[in-house]
């Protein structure tokens, strides 16, 4: 009696032990890339030249937030497979056997739904809208069609991470106009050089999961003159959006100094042969990779300080 | 028999039930501060009273 309430409890014990958490639903949101849109959209929304009420202001972001974290939801059960090759992903909640496929799906499509009429409710119609398109965009366009069609899958994928600032202007003024779209620029043509420095150094994460990734397609050097080239017209748009209605001094120059050091990165990156970069453990994309980390994270603080600086008659150009 | 007998169940899912409850929570304290928000603001309209004869 004695050890068969032992081995049951054992059974029990081991056979619960992959059981999903409340922190693994939550993993399936992509808290990380879901920080980003909560700051980008939150810039869309502050530099937007109206003023909005901090509450409806504060619930704009969060549904942008959860609609953002639904479609991470919805990727992440689309591409299970692929997750469960690469090294990067393997741990993630589906791969790891935490959560099903159908949870995610549930959960992604759940969220989805109350992300979009929450914001229309809360700001209008039109920002609850382009959420929807912006995660139609995410998971049909790019994650079910042209991510494992395509090796600019990594342009079209950035397009829709660039979507939350045009989000959250347009939630505050129900209208569209040039600057959301300098904001969405910047983002979209920051992606590339992002991720095709990380799959330099990834080397052969995205080939064993089959992703057409540049470095797979076109070849690792291909890739490296693809960084410099989108680096090089990042800068031109970075550097012009300081004489735009969200740009102003501090602006220009974070946009000045980082827009040096990220072309000078990029430069450097393209100079490099594989034999270089095996000799250091690639340093130089490592550090390229980093920077550009900060590189978004400082536009849209610099256009943020702009927009927080014009009610004191300091921001902007005037 | 009572009606809070604990399973074994209840312990091992309780972080994540603690979590959907909390989650719910938030999630009418929003509603009800966006409401309030809503209902306050100085372009909010009322529907219109119907006068019956």
């Amino acid at each position: 009696m004695s050890d068969a309430s032992f081995n049951a409890s054992t059974v029990t014990a081991k056979g619960y032990a992959d059981e999903a958490s409340f922190g693994d639903y939550f993993a399936l949101l992509k808290p990380r890339v879901m920080s980003l849109v909560v700051f980008t959209a939150l810039v869309g929304l502050l530099a937007a030249p109206v003023s909005v009420n901090p509450v409806v202001g504060f619930c704009a972001i969060l549904f942008i937030a959860i609609g953002g974290g639904a479609s991470g939801a919805l990727n992440m059960w689309w591409d299970a497979d692929i997750d469960k090759v690469m090294k990067r992903t393997k741990g993630r909640p589906i791969p790891s056997g935490k959560v099903e496929p159908g949870e995610a799906m549930a959960l992604g499509l759940a969220l989805s739904g109350m992300s979009v009429i929450m914001l229309a409710l809360a700001t209008n119609i039109f920002a609850g809208a382009f959420l929807a398109f912006t995660i139609f965009f995410y998971v049909v366009i790019y994650t079910m069609w042209l991510k494992r069609l395509t090796p600019q899958n990594i342009v079209i994928g950035g397009a829709a991470g660039a979507f939350p600032p045009v989000i959250g202007w347009v939630a505050a003024t129900g209208s569209m106009s040039l600057e959301p779209w300098l904001m969405f620029a910047l983002t979209f043509m920051w992606t590339p050089p992002h991720f095709w420095a990380l799959a330099l150094f990834m080397r052969t994460d995205y080939d064993d999961a089959g992703v057409p990734m540049l470095t797979v397609t076109h070849g690792r050097r291909a890739t490296r003159v693809h960084i410099l080239i989108y680096t090089a017209l990042l800068a031109i748009l970075a550097v012009g959006t300081a004489f735009s209605g969200i740009g102003g001094p501090v602006y220009l120059t974070v946009a000045l100094v980082l827009n040096a050091l990220f072309l000078r990165g990029a430069w450097r990156i393209s100079r490099r042969t594989e034999e270089d970069a095996e000799a250091d453990n690639f340093k130089v994309e490592r550090g390229f990779f980093k920077l550009s980390l900060l590189y978004l994270f400082l536009h849209f603080g610099a256009i943020l300080v702009e927009a927080l600086l014009k009610p004191f008659g300091l921001g902007g150009w005037s | 028999m009572s009606l809070r007998k604990s399973h074994e169940l209840h312990h091992r899912r309780f972080s994540r039930n603690l979590g959907v409850g909390l989650t719910l929570a938030a999630f009418i304290v929003i509603i009800f501060g966006l409401t309030i928000a809503k209902v306050s603001s100085s372009s909010f309209t009322g529907p219109a009273v119907e006068v019956q004869n």
